[in-house]
């Protein structure tokens, strides 16, 4: 157990959620996606998460429905273990330790208790190979079985999950890797390996990339680099099988799926289209463009009516069945690298960073949800590898959030640099940043600093590798057509012809620091005059950083040979310095405290400081191996009462960080771990709405209101509760009176029913929901099913019985009291 | 300096003509090719696809369908004929008029005995089969619109019949249509043109299939006349359709080039079969108008006048010399003769003949190097044919002073008289009456006889005499062979003269005597090349396999270096080759070089020096380049080969040294053809 008070290193929030084929629960309401060492349960409809299934201390490495019980979910790690879980309620029911790590998990209906899985090759040392193994599951009723009846299926396939399909009822299971198609016959235990050479005349490759079965046919469709999919029949040949080959992809084809009747492949890849071919007739297909990402992984709902893709933005897609996507859930947005510092918002204090290409992402640590993306470079993103494209390089905000500045470039390595520096404007109205000023080319060079000043005076400067720092100061309109000032160049500097490297204010922003090679320079913002130099040679200062609060007297500097400085600016002399590679030097907005990431050996350590002495409050060795390059200090919005003296330093902010392997990383200490996993276990709304009192008035009327108001587009609802339709319905043929008496009885029963028969109807209404009052909520199937005919039958009543003039306005403000939260309630009983 | 001065000749404008239509026996493996100018070929499929006779065209004679009986072949065409060809003749042995406008095609009934014929009046007309000829046996019910396309049921009681818009079925017994199947049109503007059904097969399980213009290959239950799957393959015109034997696999050609495949194939435990697209072949880049599906390769033909035999490769053995990629562009039938003397070129066209003469080049160079050239080569005689039939042969003599053509009625012999630069030509009006046809013509080296292969193998020999031609013999072979002489070579010292036959036979006179000297072994295999090396007089022959004899025409027998040869086999790659060798000559300046070339090699093979060994390069030329002195006699072997040039129509020796090779380059006959159909390429 950890230790109380102990600081440990946690994943908190913006893991990835599309590193696994996402799966649909059987009645498409859930979708269950691996997230590092979790799993999570989305609601399919809402977006939200509902539940997060914690257990796994390694990498969750795969997820299957349980064939004999589709309420129950398996789910497999790096770890070495299978656990099986209940989604709905988010218990682990069971774990099996099966002692290699897993890497992808697979289940088919008609093999029942064997689980298939792929493991490292024992015997063979590489690391990429793997085999596929069935693992019989033991009848035990305990919690931890271990699970070691293993035996090999197929040797030499493929770590991606997508590689390996079931086919038809599970008679065969086909696999590719590399230049190789193998399908195993469980019923002749023998398997067939089809072969295509490496590259056709062309030059085209041939590689596997995924493979699918047809779930009613003996077709199995397979994706390639070259972009092409191949539907492979008559496999059960050695010699006459036989392909053939659909060919939209222009790039390697990501994944493939089959929806469950067969009548459709879907397919997806770098073009961030999923493409929807209509089996057996492949020259009508569909087109879903515009997905924003490379589409990673496609999954289907078990009923077909809703297809996921997972991207490699980290965002998940439900699509609907109609090849309209329903609902995006997107998670922190990590490229393969980080341009950007990480910023906090003052605002949202949301994380900003590079989101999609050309955007930057705003997404709420707290929540651990992406709040918006806000384009930047505002030109197209062609998704096609290889091409150099805008991006955002350096952001940063002003003290109160009303300023956004942004340095995009692109680098392309003959033509020249093109840089533009943005300033964004916050608007109240849609709060959101609009663009203010553009300045295309602000610098000769690259720019390699840019900061705001922290008063409330809005002052930005840019230090670029051009030899020159520029300030750049919010001008007044010059003319009267102007309605808002925008931003031009206040004042230009450089010194000596060396080149800037970093800049910093001073906490009350009346100092600026501008580290040129290895000489920092201090100047007056107020009057722009150079103030002293500071210089610790050898070695480039790397980095600069003002102390806070009591320490606002300190200016610490890092440098490229290894030294971390601190000077007292009122001596201008150095007060301490000592010898670490430090990679990162943080200060805390909120306390004089400052972080530093040191690269020693490998691996990073942190050490957290106060400016005024040369001691470290807190030190954490090898919190990451390699190097940190960007964390950031997130204020917390309540603060903790950590009373021990390392664990201070967390009371006011978080300090997040990303290892170079791109995790998003925090410390965490006991405390809040306890409160965590208590106010998880408290229940997340999902789109079954919790039954309080108030919703469900509420949420009656507004279904009633909603088919009111919806009437000229929805379907009208069929009167089955009608009295009229079930005699219609139940009496036997050869009784019933002629069709025109029946017909205009029909039709009567459709026409709007009498005012008294609706105060009849609401009384009984009323009366049912008290009686629910009493019910706790655990058996809501029920209770809605006991409302339906009721509503249904009150379906045809233009408006509500206790209200009946309502007005349009009245309406909408109904329907978004009803669309508000009301979870709360219950946790006030 | 290099071995011999090249004349790189380009100016032969040959242009193949298209393919129209193809028609496979089964039992004879012998594939039957119409192209658009009236000529059929066959090619003989087990014997490494080497065509064996061409039936030349004639104006007027267009061949829209052909169809095998047993081993006879018909075809029908636009000008209302039906034709049966006389194989052993290479000519049209009758024509019947059919009697209903132009015909557009042909099917045979399982049995033999009948042809049905669909005609552009609307009728589908049944012909009997007879033993020397065929009879109108009847018409079914007259139909409005013409019918395009008839195919019988295996049954040979249903007919049905590709019209426009619509496919209808015929009893075959009473002759009523029994089922009318509408074919959708095309959608957008093609909704208002009318469907055209290119191509029907009406299989035994009584599925119908139709390719048409809309670009779907439909698949019908002809029982109850209904549709059961369409498939779009194209946006173009499904123009050709074949079934396998076994009626597991079909293909179906369009517009695009393409070729697709279909499988009969079960698609789960329940055997329920259908047909499902799966490979696209695209060989061709115009309009596929023929199709054969053999047994194991897929044959097709179109605009773009290549032969291509794609094997399937699941019914071969892959890597094999079965399982290559074939296109067939050029005749295996030399077009080209050169008086070696007088340095003229004789190229042949169907309807006219040129005659030019060759450039000539200032000095010396370095291998490999352009010589300057000093006098182009220059076009004397444009020489038009006489009457309708298309030019099958033709022939200069080495002195340049005689030409020769023939075509399926006629034989013209015309004098060239040089003087200067003036060139005239007259024709030698009296030929004595035997020379009506003939398939091959040849001078002897002295230029003072002609020889021209004539019926059942004979070969009749003329001699040509300032004042008059004189019929001198005709020598004629005891094997009773029916079969038209291809090869025709006369030694050097004009004694011996070598002809070969398509029987495989090989037959050497001797012409002092005018008797049959001795027969060559029969080889399995169809000679492509024959000569007689001047010096030693050993027969080389060069068979389609690709395997070379020598023969001694002293002793009567194989020379040892043949027995060698034979014992230790040929290299793997020699034998891969898929053009055959065309030409066979001697170099005159070492009697121990043979040259042979095919259509991408010149090859000397030097009797001298060892056989390559199987394991290693044949073409070990650059390699061989590389290594010091010494080590190269150790490596080099007797296969010499050259692939400088490229598309060899012909190489044909100088009296001078010097070589003159002909070439066609594919480049310049693909940019004669037509466009072809407009097609978006991705990324353009």
């Amino acid at each position: 157990m950890v230790e109380h008070g102990e600081i440990r290193v946690v994943h908190r929030g913006g893991s990835k959620i599309n590193f696994r084929q996402p799966v649909f629960t059987h009645d498409s309401r859930f979708l269950l996606c691996a997230s590092a060492n979790a799993v999570k349960v989305f609601s399919a409809s809402t977006e939200e998460c509902v539940h997060h299934l914690v257990g796994h201390t390694d990498l969750v490495t795969g997820l299957i429905l349980r064939p004999s019980n589709h309420l129950q979910v398996f789910s497999c790690s790096l770890d070495g273990t299978v656990r099986l879980w209940d989604y709905d309620d988010g218990i682990l029911i069971k774990t099996f330790v099966v002692g290699f790590p897993i890497y992808s998990i697979y289940a088919s209906g008609s093999h029942d208790g064997v689980l298939f899985l792929t493991i490292p090759a024992k015997n063979d040392k590489r690391s990429d190979a793997f085999q596929l193994v069935a693992v019989q599951l033991p009848q035990s009723s305990e919690q931890l079985v271990e699970a070691r009846e293993i035996s090999a299926v197929l040797p030499d396939v493929s770590a991606n999950p997508g590689a390996i399909s079931f086919g038809r009822a599970g008679q065969y299971i086909a696999s590719v890797c590399g230049l190789h198609l193998e399908v195993f016959f469980f019923k002749k235990q023998k398997s067939f390996r089809f072969s295509l050479k490496e590259e056709n005349n062309k030059g085209i490759k041939n590689t596997f990339t995924c493979a699918a079965c047809h779930p009613k046919e003996d077709c199995i469709a397979t994706g390639h680099e070259d972009g092409k999919i191949r539907l492979w029949r008559n496999f059960s040949h050695k010699k006459e099988y036989t392909h053939s080959a659909l060919h939209w992809h222009h790039d390697a084809v990501g994944a493939l799926s089959f929806t469950p009747e067969g009548t459709n492949l879907l397919s997806g890849g770098v073009e961030s289209v999923l493409v929807l071919w209509r089996y057996n007739q492949e020259t009508q297909k569909d087109f879903l463009p515009r997905l924003g990402a490379a589409i990673a992984h496609i999954a289907v709902s078990p009923d077909g009516s809703l297809f996921c893709t997972a991207h490699s933005d980290n965002k998940i897609t439900v699509i609907h069945s109609y090849v309209r996507v329903s609902a995006v859930i997107q998670g922190l947005v990590r490229g393969d690298r980080i341009w950007t510092d990480l910023v906090v918002d003052p605002r949202s204090k949301a994380l900003v960073m590079n989101g999609k290409p050309g955007h930057l992402q705003f997404y709420s640590l707290q929540r651990d949800k992406l709040l918006y993306n806000l384009d930047i470079v505002q030109q197209e993103y062609i998704h096609e590898s290889g091409l150099d494209q805008f991006e955002v390089v350096k952001v940063d905000f002003d003290a109160g959030g009303n300023w956004l500045a942004t340095v995009e470039e692109r680098k392309q390595n003959s033509a020249e640099l093109e840089l533009n520096l943005k300033l964004w404007a916050f608007d109240e109205q849609t709060q959101s940043f609009v663009l203010n000023t553009t300045v295309p080319a602000p610098h000769e060079d690259r720019i390699s600093d840019l900061s705001f000043s922290p008063d409330r005076t809005t002052l930005l400067v840019s230090a670029s590798r051009d030899g020159h720092f520029k300030a750049w100061a919010l001008a007044p309109p010059t003319d009267a057509e102007d309605q808002s000032p925008s931003w031009c160049c206040d004042f230009v500097a450089s010194y000596h012809g060396l080149a800037p490297h970093c800049c910093g204010f001073s906490a009350d922003g009346s100092l600026l620091a501008v580290g040129f090679q290895e000489v920092v320079t201090v100047w007056s913002t107020a009057s722009w005059e150079l103030l002293t130099t500071l210089s610790q040679p050898p070695g480039h200062v790397r980095n600069l950083c003002f102390g806070r609060l009591s320490c606002s007297k300190y200016l610490l500097g890092t440098t490229t040979k290894n030294q971390l400085c601190c000077w007292n600016l009122l001596s201008c002399s150095l007060e301490w310095s000592t010898s670490m590679d430090v990679t990162l030097l943080l200060a805390d907005p909120l306390s004089e405290n400052m972080a530093a990431f040191c690269f020693e050996a490998g691996s990073t350590d942190l050490f957290v400081f106060k400016p005024s002495e040369p001691r470290p409050l807190f030190s954490h060795k090898a919190v990451c191996s390699g190097r940190v390059l960007r964390a950031v200090f997130s204020p917390r919005e309540e603060l903790l009462e950590g009373c021990e003296e390392d664990v201070q330093w967390l009371n006011s902010s978080r300090l997040f960080f990303f290892t170079p392997s791109m995790d998003l990383m925090t410390f965490s200490t006991k405390a809040e771990e306890d409160r965590l996993m208590a106010s998880s276990k408290q229940l997340v709304i999902g789109d079954q709405v919790s039954m309080t009192p108030f919703n469900l008035l509420l949420g009656k009327r507004g279904q009633t209101e909603g088919q009111e108001v919806a009437a000229g587009s929805e379907r009208v609802q069929p009167p089955q509760g009608s009295s009229a339709v079930k005699e219609l319905l139940q009496t036997p043929a050869h009784v019933l009176p002629s069709t025109s008496y029946l017909c205009s009885m029909f039709v009567q029963s459709l026409l709007i029913s009498t005012s008294d028969k609706r105060e009849q109807n609401n009384v009984t209404e009323e009366e049912m929901e008290s009686e629910k009052e009493e019910d706790d909520s655990e058996d809501e199937e029920t209770q809605s099913s006991a409302v339906k005919p009721d509503v249904a039958s009150g379906g045809g009543r233009t408006g509500d019985p206790t209200d009946p003039g309502l007005t349009k306005a009245q309406t909408k403000e109904l329907r978004r009291v009803r669309k508000l939260d009301y979870s709360w309630l219950r946790d006030l009983d | 300096m290099g071995e011999f001065k090249v004349h790189r000749v380009r100016f032969f404008d040959y242009m193949p003509s298209g393919i129209r239509a193809l028609a496979f026996n089964r039992g004879t493996e012998r594939l039957a090719v119409a192209r658009d100018q009236g000529s059929v070929e066959l090619f003989n499929f087990p014997d490494n696809y080497c065509q064996e006779k061409v039936i030349p065209g004639r104006d007027g004679r267009s061949v829209e369908a052909l169809c095998w009986v047993g081993s006879r072949l018909f075809s029908v065409g636009l000008d209302g004929l039906i034709t049966e060809y006389d194989l052993d003749n290479l000519r049209p042995k009758y024509t019947v008029e059919a009697y209903g406008g132009p015909v557009w095609s042909i099917s045979c009934n399982l049995e033999g005995n009948l042809l049905a014929v669909g005609c552009e009046d609307g009728t589908v007309k049944i012909f009997e089969v007879l033993d020397d000829r065929i009879q109108f046996q009847r018409n079914l019910d007259r139909q409005k619109g013409r019918i395009i396309s008839v195919s019988w049921h295996p049954s040979g009681t249903k007919i049905a019949a590709g019209m426009m818009d619509m496919i209808r079925i015929f009893d075959a017994e009473t002759g009523h249509a029994i089922h009318r199947l509408l074919v959708e049109r095309g959608v957008g503007t093609a909704k208002n043109r009318e469907v055209v059904v290119w191509s029907l097969a009406y299989l035994s399980d009584n599925t119908i299939i139709s390719a048409d213009s809309a670009g779907k290959v439909q698949i019908w239950d002809g029982l109850t006349g209904t549709l059961i799957r369409s498939h779009y393959i194209t946006k173009w015109d499904v123009l050709a359709l074949s079934v396998a034997h076994d009626e597991s696999s079909l293909i179906a050609g369009t517009s695009e080039g393409t070729v697709v495949q279909f499988q009969f194939l079960s698609s789960g435990e329940q055997q329920d079969k259908e047909w499902i697209r799966t490979r696209t072949f695209k060989n061709h880049t115009h309009d596929v108008r023929a199709l054969v599906l053999t047994d194991i390769a897929v044959v097709s033909g179109g605009m773009d006048t290549q032969l291509v035999v794609r094997p399937l490769l699941d019914k071969v053995e892959k890597n094999t010399a079965e399982s290559a990629l074939r296109k067939i562009v050029f005749p295996f039938k030399s077009l080209v003769s050169c008086a070696k003397k007088a340095g003229l070129l004789l190229f042949q066209f169907p309807d006219h003949l040129e005659v030019w003469r060759l450039g000539e080049s200032e000095g010396y160079g370095k291998p490999g190097e352009c010589l300057l050239i000093k006098r182009k080569p220059e076009k004397l005689i444009h020489l038009k044919r006489k009457g309708e039939d298309h030019i099958c042969s033709s022939a200069l003599s080495p002195c340049g002073s005689w030409l020769a053509y023939s075509t399926t009625s006629s034989v013209r012999l015309y004098r060239l008289q040089h003087s200067g630069n003036n060139i005239s030509i007259s024709k030698v009006s009296k030929l004595p009456k035997f020379l009506c046809s003939a398939h091959q013509l040849c001078f002897s080296p002295d230029s003072t006889k002609l020889f021209a292969s004539s019926t059942q193998s004979s070969v009749i020999v003329i001699s040509l005499g300032q004042s008059e031609c004189k019929y001198v013999h005709t020598l004629a072979t005891k094997s009773g062979s029916r079969q038209p002489v291809h090869l025709l070579a006369p030694s050097e010292d004009g004694k011996w003269l070598a002809t070969a036959n398509t029987d495989c036979e090989v037959h050497v006179y001797n012409l002092n005597k005018l008797k049959l000297h001795c027969t060559v072994p029969v080889y399995g295999s169809c000679p492509t090349a024959i000569a007689i090396h001047p010096m030693t007089s050993n027969l080389v022959i060069v068979h389609a396999d690709k395997q070379v004899f020598e023969f001694s025409l002293g002793q009567k027998e194989y020379t040892e270096w043949s027995r060698k040869l034979q014992k230790q086999g040929l290299h793997p790659h020699w034998l891969e080759r898929d053009t055959p060798i065309s030409h066979i000559f001697f170099n005159p300046k070492n009697s121990n070089h043979i040259i042979m070339h095919d259509v991408y090699m010149l090859c000397v093979i030097d009797q001298s020096l060892p056989f390559p060994d199987p394991k290693t390069r044949l073409y070990n030329q650059m390699s061989l380049r590389g290594l010091p002195e010494a080590e190269r006699v150790r490596h080099s072997h007797a296969f010499k080969i050259c692939k400088s040039f490229q598309d060899v129509l012909s190489v044909i020796s100088l009296e001078d040294q010097s070589l003159v090779i002909v070439e066609r380059p594919l480049l310049d006959i693909m940019s004669q053809l037509p466009a072809p159909v407009l097609q978006k390429k991705f990324a353009t």
